[in-house]
């Protein structure tokens, strides 16, 4: 404890020069109170996690080129578009576009929403490619998103992308029949 | 008639221990926490499942109501850099003004206003109202100028190290990173990555915070 030694002990008995015990106990308040000041100054001006990243590489971009749907060509019932429209709506399909196998369904972001949804398609086109001999081939994602989304969906999105690890995965822009395709659905 | 003796008990507490625990956090505060650095504008970033650090050195680019901010890495390249600017757009630096640019730690103001930001203290720099965003719109793309003329200028340093034969780390292009806000509009970060694809930098980082898989 800390406390000063008073020196009543009934010293002095006899006239013997007794040595003071001093007790070795130190007041350590203003100490504490001077960790705690820097604790406070600390936790203020740093920060504690360096910031994650996420690496994102984009299909290269040929200004002459804006069609790449004639350089590429995919088999359209592995190939899901997800389109984000506004207040974090969703809106999924699979094939192209107006010639649909799994018609416009919205969906909502998280892992009881959209992810559910990409680990069945990416199961459904994992069996149409070892069917046809091609198991390295599986589900292509394309990630369109309209101008009400905000960059928060973007990045959940890829979140989902590297979650669930869909063959390949690519951000388009969007066109104009999906943008009327998200307003008949009320998404934009 | 005895008296009822009232036990004197001290006061004081034992203050040892929570000295120690105090202490202990400090040390771990100091050990695992890196110093903030002021920025122009702050963001809020989204949050991401990957764990992957942001390389050391990288250039990034914040985004955050509508306006773009431009961090240069290494006082070398960021001088570099400026001296190619200069002559891109023909406006002049003085040597002190080159010097203040190597110390300035990200930076959002369009190139007519730079002399007027490098003119002023580094404390009054990151005030509101004063960086207003670098221009980049299709017109007046300074945002790509400056994304390119890092690139370019860090690859200038590097071929210089290597020719004085000093040991370079890695010979790689200016790693970019896009710091956005979690609520910014999708058409401005796209017109971003649109500005960086144009000079064919396909890969790049994007910024963001940690979360676990259940969201």
């Amino acid at each position: 404890m800390a406390e000063l030694n008073t020196g009543g002990d009934g010293g002095g008995k006899g006239g013997k020069v007794r040595s003071k015990k001093m007790n070795p106990a130190v007041d350590l308040t203003a100490m504490v109170d001077l960790a705690f000041l820097l604790i406070t100054f600390f936790m203020l001006t740093t920060t504690l996690s360096k910031p994650q990243s996420m690496p994102l590489a984009m299909p290269d971009k040929d200004p002459k080129k804006d069609t790449p749907e004639d350089v590429l060509k995919i088999d359209e019932s592995r190939l899901m578009t997800i389109l984000i429209g506004k207040d974090n709506t969703l809106l999924w399909y699979v094939g192209k576009f107006g010639e649909y196998i799994v018609e416009p369904e919205q969906a909502e972001f998280g892992k009881d929403g959209i992810r559910q949804i990409l680990l069945k398609q990416i199961a459904r086109a994992n069996a149409i490619t070892a069917r046809e001999g091609k198991p390295d081939e599986g589900l292509i994602v394309n990630i369109k998103a309209s101008d009400k989304a905000n960059y928060k969906n973007l990045v959940d999105i890829l979140d989902e992308m590297a979650i669930t690890h869909p063959q390949l995965y690519a951000i388009g822009d969007i066109t104009d029949p999906e943008v009327e395709l998200l307003q008949e659905k009320g998404l934009y | 008639m005895a008296k009822v003796k009232v036990s004197k008990k001290s006061t004081r507490i034992d203050m040892t221990a929570m000295c120690d625990v105090a202490f202990l956090l400090l040390s771990f505060f100091i050990m695992s926490a890196t110093a903030k650095q002021p920025e122009p504008h702050p963001v809020d970033t989204p949050n991401s499942t990957v764990i992957e650090k942001l390389p050391p050195e990288v250039a990034v680019i914040t985004v955050g109501d509508g306006q773009a901010y431009f961090n240069i890495p290494g006082k070398e390249v960021r001088i570099e850099t400026l001296k190619r600017i200069s002559s891109e757009y023909n406006v002049a630096f003085t040597e002190e003004e080159y010097e203040a640019f190597g110390n300035l730690q990200g930076f959002g103001v369009p190139l007519n206003q730079l002399k007027g930001l490098l003119a002023m203290e580094a404390s009054e720099r990151n005030s509101d109202n004063i960086q207003k965003g670098i221009p980049f719109d299709t017109v007046n793309n300074q945002l790509g100028s400056w994304v390119k003329q890092a690139r370019e200028a860090n690859r200038a340093i590097l071929d210089e190290k290597i020719a004085s034969g000093e040991e370079v780390e890695e010979y790689k292009d200016l790693d970019i990173a896009i710091k956005g806000d979690a609520e910014e509009d999708y058409p401005t970060v796209k017109r971003v990555i649109d500005i960086l694809q144009e000079q064919k930098k396909n890969r790049f980082f994007l910024v963001t915070g940690l979360r676990n898989e259940d969201f």
